[in-house]
């Protein structure tokens, strides 16, 4: 078995029997990004010396007996974390090459539970969208191709490249950021594990900000017990962030494999989208079944405001972004274009410095919140969010957790993306209803489509309950046995 | 839902975007669509609802001691300015 | 009395209302923890979350929610146990986050109200609409480049108290009242140092003008006006204006203005106005900022006595004059002085001497109270030894002025140059009738009506005692031996 193989769980093992070496494994991983990254651009930026330089730290540190959990273990840090010294770029032009004197919480928390960072990988510019297409470093490819077709096919978004490195082997585990199904989405295409905790888990302080109500920090792996060891390394509160929770982190792990007698599964009937594929429909009957199989309890339940999920969240969202994105003004950090006045400097770099994407939501941001639309549009919007709070509050009193297909689609084309953004919103429609809520939820890989494309479920719990998440995540795991690898993986580069 | 070219020429300068005219229609063709969608919205019964407020289990606003703890760097205040002048930052002149 | 101004179709009132911003004292900002002294190396005060860096994030700091509650409670105001934070998003050069923190639909303070004294003795009451926290915003300098303005942060980020007033004031000496009661009561509860030459405390003021008996016409703002002097003339300058366009047939358009005070005009901002749209909303960075009652009945408790308190209780306590009762609790180190002195001594005699000639020195010295050369000990043990007759009073005036050049102890100068008073009636005597005979026609005079001319009798006896006679003594004695 090559190192680049082994889950996170097995390579900290192996580590503390000495079968191999942190600098080893972080190599591994190194030279994999060498053979793989110039095709799937799955970094922007790869951090080989550090990375070399913190594995041989880690080596000492597991000899001296003086190693948690992640001692060693090589992975890709989402360039939407700040990580000290080391360019962050949000994936857009308007950075530059900004360098923060400072260091993520959650990336913080993991460098303190010994991880390796072998890089900064790709995303949606500043985290908007699900194909990872509106990247100004370029697009990711899905590892994964269909049967007998070579299309290049979209990681989704906006965590498409960590998705990608973890899902191609260019790293054991990936942070991602889930603002509206950032971490799920590219999870199911990708054909690995997602998980959004609880708003307020992770912090979010020295991430940069998309939707601040929204935005949550999440592991992406290739297992689920992979997703317990990286989140309770992630999580915590942190008095840096007023939102951050004061909630003690417990043992995930413990809870893989945990017994699932008596649980209640629910199935939101408003899930039943039309137009849903009947693959799909298969796909989510068969984890109803393996769940059932495993002593849950399948009950029917309501989530009225489904529905209007995804309209509420591309109102929240932009309004959000919008004042985010303010600080992008070049004149602190970042790119700048001249102007001879204030106000041609603002609307030069602007422009310039903000893809088509960011710079729309941008507007329609600005627009809801303008003078005379704030009622009809955010408040309205953060009425509707309550009304979904409440459905997701009523669910859990007849379930424990919930079940439901992550994405409508498999992966597609990167020249099969809809025109209308519209359309492309509608990605997100199964994974924004638990984002507007806080609720937890996580995406695993169930099986394959007819064509060969992975096709994820999700879960989704109660506030801080990612505990049962991980619990029935790992029994859906186990029943699924999805072994499937992609076409472009280390090692087995095509 | 149509937005008319004058509110979209608004919009975009008050988010400081500069945009040329065949940008400006784009734009405005494309957030029309998008709030057009976001009408459905007007469906809902949302008399009575109180607006969201945190997203999940909200508690009081956590309060800090009064100390300073930061500052003093500044160095990394400025490092990463594209344009700096001493200790300062620098804009294009204002005119009061 | 109203005051009005007269225009060419007849007699208009003035409507003022004043929006204050006064920095709270605090030793960290609102929401970062650098410091906010003022006067620091450019940019040095500065931390990330002031410079808007990606990803920093804002956490509120206690002291300045307890600073802006004490100050709601100075000015008799409700206090909302659940406010919030809003974002009010625009850019400029000085604003690192394209917004500024602020509270808009839910402030801490509510409504209270303040009450002010004029020049001719009558009070009025002038409503506080409102109180909230914000931020405040860098400093531009302008003249340190031809082509560009820099940009210092150190103030972005310094905890603001901004203190709306309703349009209740009527004249520009109305305002300056207002203004100098509301400093005095910020400056009581050590909220805010109210010093206007930093900037500690700024006013906007909104100006409009009316016929009596109308309602309200449309009001303009006037930024940023930086002394109580220049409020009262932009006042005025302002209404003149508003006068001039509406009976020339104009009408006032609601926009901010600019007060020049070397042209004294006011001029328009409206270019600044038209892109005005704050889209405020909740700051998702924030939840709700709760405060217990309990809290606030306990920062009640330790309020210090504010200033109208004060006064009354100095009239009741010391048996002062009202008029000296204001002028001594017009700052809170100088009634604390006062009290100090007072305590266990006549009120009226401490009062008496402290407005004049201790005001005079210190005047002359050019110091402020907390600085004086001469304590309240000293100043208490001169009064004392007028009241055991040590010396008497016009010794006293020689004494002080000598206590604030040399910082002697009182006692110490009067022997050391042997001021004592004389009270020995033997040399007072002698005194008196080499006096008496020297000036035999004054005698005839004073004995044939001229009263006035016992106190040249007074005077040339205390002459010849270098003043030191006791005043009660010669008079007991010229009495005598003139009348025989």
């Amino acid at each position: 078995m090559m190192l680049t193989d082994l889950t996170i769980a097995q390579a900290a093992e192996g580590l503390r029997k000495h079968d191999f070496t942190a600098v080893e494994l972080t190599n591994a991983h190194v030279e994999a990004i060498g053979a793989l990254n110039g095709r799937l651009n799955a970094y922007i930026t790869v951090t080989a010396d550090q990375a070399t330089e913190a594995a041989a730290q880690a080596d000492r540190n597991l000899a001296a007996g003086d190693a948690p959990t992640l001692t060693g273990i090589p992975l890709g840090i989402k360039d939407l974390f700040c990580t000290k010294g080391v360019r962050t770029t949000a994936a857009s032009r308007i950075l530059g090459d900004f360098t923060p004197p400072y260091e993520s919480t959650v990336t913080a928390n993991l460098l303190a539970n010994g991880a390796v960072f072998v890089g900064k990988t790709n995303l949606d510019e500043f985290a908007m969208g699900s194909t990872n297409l509106t990247s100004a470093f370029g697009a990711v490819e899905n590892p994964w191709r269909r049967n007998g077709d070579d299309t290049p096919l979209v990681p989704g978004g906006s965590s498409g490249g960590s998705a990608a490195a973890v899902a191609a082997h260019l790293a054991m585990g990936a942070t991602g950021t889930d603002t509206g199904g950032s971490i799920r989405q590219p999870a199911a295409y990708c054909g690995i594990v997602g998980l959004k905790p609880t708003y307020g888990r992770c912090s979010r302080w020295g991430t940069i900000a998309f939707a601040s109500s929204l935005d949550q920090a999440g592991p992406m792996t290739r297992t689920v017990e992979d997703a317990a060891i990286m989140l309770a390394a992630m999580a915590g509160h942190d008095a840096k962030d007023s939102t951050s929770a004061n909630i003690a982190v417990p043992d995930y792990r413990a809870a893989c494999g945990r017994s699932l007698k008596g649980l209640r599964v629910g199935v939101p009937a408003e899930y039943r989208a039309p137009g849903m594929s009947a693959e799909l429909q298969a796909v989510w009957d068969r984890g109803v079944a393996m769940l059932r199989e495993a002593g849950c309890e399948i009950v029917d339940v309501s989530l009225p405001h489904t529905k209007y999920g995804l309209a509420t969240y591309y109102i929240i969202a932009p309004a959000e972004a919008s004042s985010n994105l303010a600080r992008y003004d070049g004149v602190r950090f970042g790119d700048r274009r001249e102007g001879a006045s204030l106000d041609e400097l603002y609307e030069r770099t602007r422009h310039d410095g903000f893809g088509e994407e960011v710079r729309r939501r941008i507007l329609v941001g600005t627009y809801v919140l303008s003078a005379g639309y704030y009622d009809a549009y955010y408040l309205r919007a953060q009425k509707i969010r309550t009304l979904i709070q409440r459905d997701f509050t009523q669910a859990f009193e007849a379930a424990d957790v919930l079940l439901t297909p992550t994405a409508p689609t498999a992966a597609f084309g990167h020249n099969e993306k809809p025109e209308d953004p519209v359309q492309m919103y509608l990605n997100d429609v199964f994974t924004v209803p638990a984002s507007m809520a806080g609720q937890p939820a996580l995406s695993v890989p169930v099986s394959l489509d007819s064509t060969g494309l992975p096709l994820g479920l999700q879960l989704i719990g109660r506030h801080f309950d990612e505990e049962t998440l991980i619990a029935v995540g790992s029994a859906l795991e186990k029943a699924a046995d999805f072994t499937a690898r992609p076409t472009f993986r280390a090692g087995a580069a095509a | 839902m149509s937005l008319d070219l004058a509110t979209t020429r608004r919009i975009a300068k008050l988010a400081r975007i500069g945009l040329d005219d065949q940008e400006i229609e784009t734009v405005r063709a494309q957030m029309g669509g998008i709030l057009g969608w976001i009408e459905i919205l007007n469906e809902v019964d949302v008399e009575g609802v109180p607006p969201m407020v945190g997203t999940s289990q909200t508690t009081a606003l956590p309060q800090r001691q009064d100390a300073v703890t930061d500052g003093d760097r500044q160095n990394d205040v400025l490092a990463n300015a594209p344009d700096r002048e001493g200790p300062f930052f620098t804009v294009p002149k204002v005119v009061e | 009395m109203t005051y009005t101004l007269e225009g060419a179709t007849g007699t208009w009132e003035i409507v003022v209302g004043l929006e204050i911003h006064a920095q709270v004292i605090s030793q960290s900002k609102l929401f970062s923890g650098a410091s906010t002294l003022f006067g620091g190396e450019p940019n040095t005060q500065v931390s990330l979350i002031d410079a808007g860096f990606p990803g920093m994030l804002p956490v509120i700091n206690h002291e300045c929610v307890a600073q802006a509650i004490r100050t709601g409670l100075g000015l008799k105001a409700h206090i909302n146990l659940e406010s919030r934070f809003d974002r009010k998003n625009y850019f400029y050069a000085d604003l690192p986050q394209g917004y500024q923190i602020s509270q808009f639909t839910h402030p801490i303070v509510g409504s209270g109200v303040v009450e002010i004294e004029l020049s001719d003795g009558s009070t009025r009451q002038i409503g506080v609409t409102r109180l909230h926290l914000e931020q405040d915003a860098g400093k531009l300098l302008h003249d340190q480049d031809p082509k560009r303005s820099f940009v210092d942060l150190n103030r972005a980020g310094v905890a603001l108290m901004e203190i709306v007033s309703e349009p209740d004031i009527r004249s520009p000496e109305e305002a300056g009242a207002y203004l100098r009661k509301m400093r005095q009561i910020l400056r009581y509860l050590g909220t805010c140092d109210g010093n206007m030459d930093e900037g500690s405390m700024r006013a906007d003021v909104n100006v409009s003008v009316r016929k009596a008996g109308e309602p309200f016409r449309t009001r303009c703002e006037i930024k940023n006006v930086n002394s109580i002097r220049f409020v009262t003339q932009a006042i005025e300058i302002e209404a003149m204006r508003q006068i001039e366009v509406w009976e020339s047939g104009g009408t006032v358009d609601q926009e901010t203005r600019l007060f020049d005070p070397g042209r004294g005009e006011t001029r328009s901002l409206r270019s600044k106005e038209d892109a005005h749209d704050y889209r405020y909303f909740p700051d998702p960075d924030l939840l709700p900022l709760v405060v217990e009652q309990s809290w606030v009945d306990e920062l009640k408790a330790h309020l210090p006595e504010l200033p109208d308190d004060k006064r009354a209780r100095f009239q009741t306590e010391y048996g002062i004059t009202a008029y000296d009762s204001g002028v001594l609790v017009a700052e809170q180190a100088m009634a604390d002085f006062y009290e100090s002195v007072a305590k266990g001594r006549d009120g009226k005699m401490t009062a008496a001497w402290m407005t004049g000639d201790f005001f005079a020195a210190l005047n002359r010295t050019g110091k402020a109270i907390e600085e004086s050369p001469v304590g309240a000990d000293k100043l208490g043990g001169m009064l004392d030894l007028i009241t055991d007759g040590t010396i008497n009073g016009k010794i006293a005036k020689e004494v002080l002025e000598t206590m604030f050049e040399t910082g002697e102890a009182p006692l110490e100068i009067v022997e050391r140059k042997g001021l004592r008073q004389v009270t020995d009636t033997g040399a007072i005597e002698a005194a008196a009738d080499e006096i008496i005979a020297a000036n035999q026609d004054k005698v005839e005079q004073y004995l044939g009506g001229k009263d006035k001319l016992f106190g040249f009798f007074v005077g040339q006896v205390m002459k010849a005692t270098q003043g030191k006679a006791n005043p009660a003594i010669v008079n007991d004695i010229l009495k005598k031996k003139i009348h025989g």
